[in-house]
Parts: C-alpha cells; structure tokens; sequence
C-alpha cells in the first residue's frame, strides 16, 4: 500500500482528504504544518504529499523548497492543495519542486485525477 | 412524474432528431434534465413545456429539449489512452504518409464543450518542433448550439481545468481569466467548430484522415450506428483511422473499419489498420 502524507492545518480538511485517499488504497499520515511534515518525513519517507499552501510555523512553499533538500526528499510527488488560484502561484509552486497543484474546493474525482496525472494511480 | 405519453411524445421527437434512444423507464432522466430547461424557457412545470413543445410548429423548442437530453460529459485527455494512440501510434504513420509538407485533417465528432479537440490541439502544440512543416487541421462538430459556443470561447471553470489536464499544460495552454481559465489563442486557432449532426448528411465536410467519434453511437440503437459508421468511412481516407470510446467497437456494424491489433479503440480502413500494426 503506497503511502500519502496529508498536510493542512484544518482537521476538517484533513479527515475530508484522509477519506477520499483511503478509498484510493492509500494509507495515510497526517501533518498539521509544514514543519510537521519534515519531522514526519524523516521518520519515513512518503510516496505522496497532499499539500495546503498557508499553515502557521512553516508554510506549504518553504516546506516542498526544504523537502527536496533531504536526502530522499526527491522521491515523493507533491501535490499542493490550496485556496491560491491563481497562476502566479501555481508556477512558483512547480518551480519550488511541487508535480501537481489542486485548486480548493477539491473533491475526489480532481484528487484521483490529479494522483494519475503523476503516476501515482493508473489510470482507470 | 412525467406522464407516460409525454415521456414517449419526448423520446420519439428527440430520436427523429439526433438517434437518441431514450426508453420508457427513463422518465427519471427526462425530468433531471427537464427541469432546468422548463425554468429557463420560463414555465412552471415540465409538463407545461412539453405541451408548449407540443404547439409549437417551428420545433424550436423540441429541438431544445432534444438537446437537453444529450449527454455532454466530456473533460480534457478523457481515458488517456485514445490521446497516447493519436501521439504514438497514429501520428507518426500519417505524418510519414503525407510527407512533410503534406497534411492532416482530423475530425471531432460530438466534441461538446470542446475539451476533446483542444486536448488534440495541446499534443500537436507540444509535437510542433517534430512535425515540421506539416499542415493539421481539426474540425470539431457538435449538434447542439449551447455546447459549441462554450467550446468556441474556450473558457472554462477552475473545476473543469482540473480533471484530466495535468497542471503543467494548465500553465503553458490556459491563461487566467478572474475565476474562470482560457484556452490561449495559439491553441484555439488550430480548432475549427461547425454545427453539425450525425444524422444529417456531412458529405461536404470532405475526406478526414482520423476521426474521434467516442462515446457517441452508444446512445443510438444498431441500424443508426450502422448508418453513421458507413458514412464515417466515406469520408475516411482508404489509410485513415477511426478512434472510438472505451466501450464501443465497429465489430459486427462495419467492415469498413477494421481493429488495429494490439491496439484498444483504434480502427482503420483496410491499409491503415496493416500499417499500424506493422
């Protein structure tokens, strides 16, 4: 079973997510910050990311910059996932070393969608 | 609910005019998508416009309903697999075939709000530097006005920029429009949208060398396929190709197209479907 990181300081959100991605057959670990996430990268590398952009303490921006500087932080696909809509942030995203980008409201279908679109699922 | 001789007075209209099959039992779709219309057109019920359909000798308004009735589900790269077919297997052998100044015309039939053709267009954008001076045109057609407007203005929501269209072509083909997302003139401008319904004559539309036809003759019963596929074929070019959806097959309604091997959803006429293969 492949393994997703999911990253937001909502709980609401994460429970939202954590939901659509076991129905994907991922297991999952949550993080409340970007700082979070690092520390839960080190104990075991995810293969996936779902990614809020702004979180208090470390946001999602300087997390993926800090995630490819790891030994191994060059393996998980990122997907960022954030109310920022618009292009401006979404090619500094792919630029700090994220592979896709959902724009809020996500629901399950954009989730799968975009988890083929890296790989990350077959697609169906 | 719908009377019963108001869903076969529908479903008998809306098969006269685009080879819709709509059963008996569907009255909960009849009224699915029904409503909304009624609301637009300003009557209070379903059963109104449907009598109000009835009265009305110009058809405006069954042609209306007979459109509402269609299903225009589509999205970007829709199945993957028809896209990496046109990408790797059947564009080499036809760029090969019509040499390098030479051209290729393909054909969307049903392309709805036009995520088929501008998926097309992206790829062929992103090939460029390998097709050299080749000329390729794309015709997209649709039977309903509604939906090819949208599909001319290329516009579309956050929503549906979001499934199927991984954000990398988001960023090189779309330009931002408040919340809305539009497909970059370069790429509309390789797409031509005409009205166009399958039922009707499209002899004047002049020879294609691949047709996407998907997802489109499962709602139309076996002699209409048969009918649409032969005309298909005429004006298919003796080594073009034929792409269909996931679900669908020629097999046992023509033999003008056969299975490229190997190849799930790729038909061609009798010398393409060897070259392909080869």
């Amino acid at each position: 079973m492949k393994m997703c990181l999911v990253v937001d300081d909502s709980r609401v959100i994460r429970k939202v997510a954590r939901k659509i991605l076991e129905e994907l057959q991922f297991e999952c670990v949550e993080a409340g910050d970007g700082s979070e996430a690092l520390e839960a990268c080190r104990k075991q590398m995810p293969d996936a990311i779902l990614l809020d952009w702004n979180m208090p303490v470390m946001n999602g921006l300087d997390f993926v910059k800090a995630l490819r500087r790891e030994e191994g932080g060059d393996q998980p696909v990122v997907v960022f996932c954030t109310t920022e809509n618009d292009m401006a942030h979404i090619t500094e995203a792919l630029r700090a070393g994220a592979d896709e980008y959902v724009m809020k409201p996500f629901d399950g279908d954009i989730i799968e969608s975009k988890f083929q679109q890296t790989g990350l699922l077959r697609a169906s | 609910m719908i009377k019963q001789d108001d869903i076969l007075f529908v479903a008998a209209e809306a098969f006269k005019r685009s080879g819709l099959v709509l059963s008996a039992d569907k009255g909960y779709l009849l009224e699915s998508r029904l409503a909304p219309l009624a609301r637009a057109e300003g009557y209070p019920s379903i059963e109104a416009l449907i009598t109000a359909a009835r009265r009305d000798p110009g058809g405006r308004l069954l042609w209306s309903i007979t459109e509402a009735l269609a299903t225009h589900e589509t999205f970007f790269f829709r199945d993957n697999t028809p896209f990496d077919l046109f990408k790797q297997d059947v564009l080499p052998v036809l760029a090969r075939a019509r040499g390098n100044n030479g051209q290729i015309r393909i054909w969307c039939a049903a392309c709805s709000s036009g995520q088929e053709p501008y998926s097309l267009a992206m790829l062929l954008e992103e090939e460029r530097a390998r097709l050299g001076n080749l000329r390729i045109e794309i015709i997209a057609t649709d039977m309903a006005p509604r939906v090819l407007e949208k599909a001319k203005a290329g516009v579309y929501s956050q929503f549906e920029v979001q499934r199927g269209l991984a954000v990398q072509r988001l960023v090189q083909h779309f330009e931002q429009q408040g919340e809305q997302w539009r497909v970059k003139p370069n790429i509309r401008s390789m797409v031509t949208f005409q009205k166009q319904n399958l039922l009707e004559n499209f002899s004047l539309m002049g020879t294609f060398d691949l047709v996407f036809c998907r997802n489109v003759l499962i709602y139309f019963d076996a002699d209409t396929k048969k009918k649409v596929l032969g005309r298909i074929a005429q004006q298919t070019a003796q080594d073009g190709y034929l792409i269909m959806g996931a679900a669908e097959t020629v097999v046992g309604l023509s033999s003008d197209f056969s299975p490229v091997e190997g190849r799930r959803g790729l038909y061609g006429r009798a010398a393409a479907a060897k070259s392909a293969a080869a």
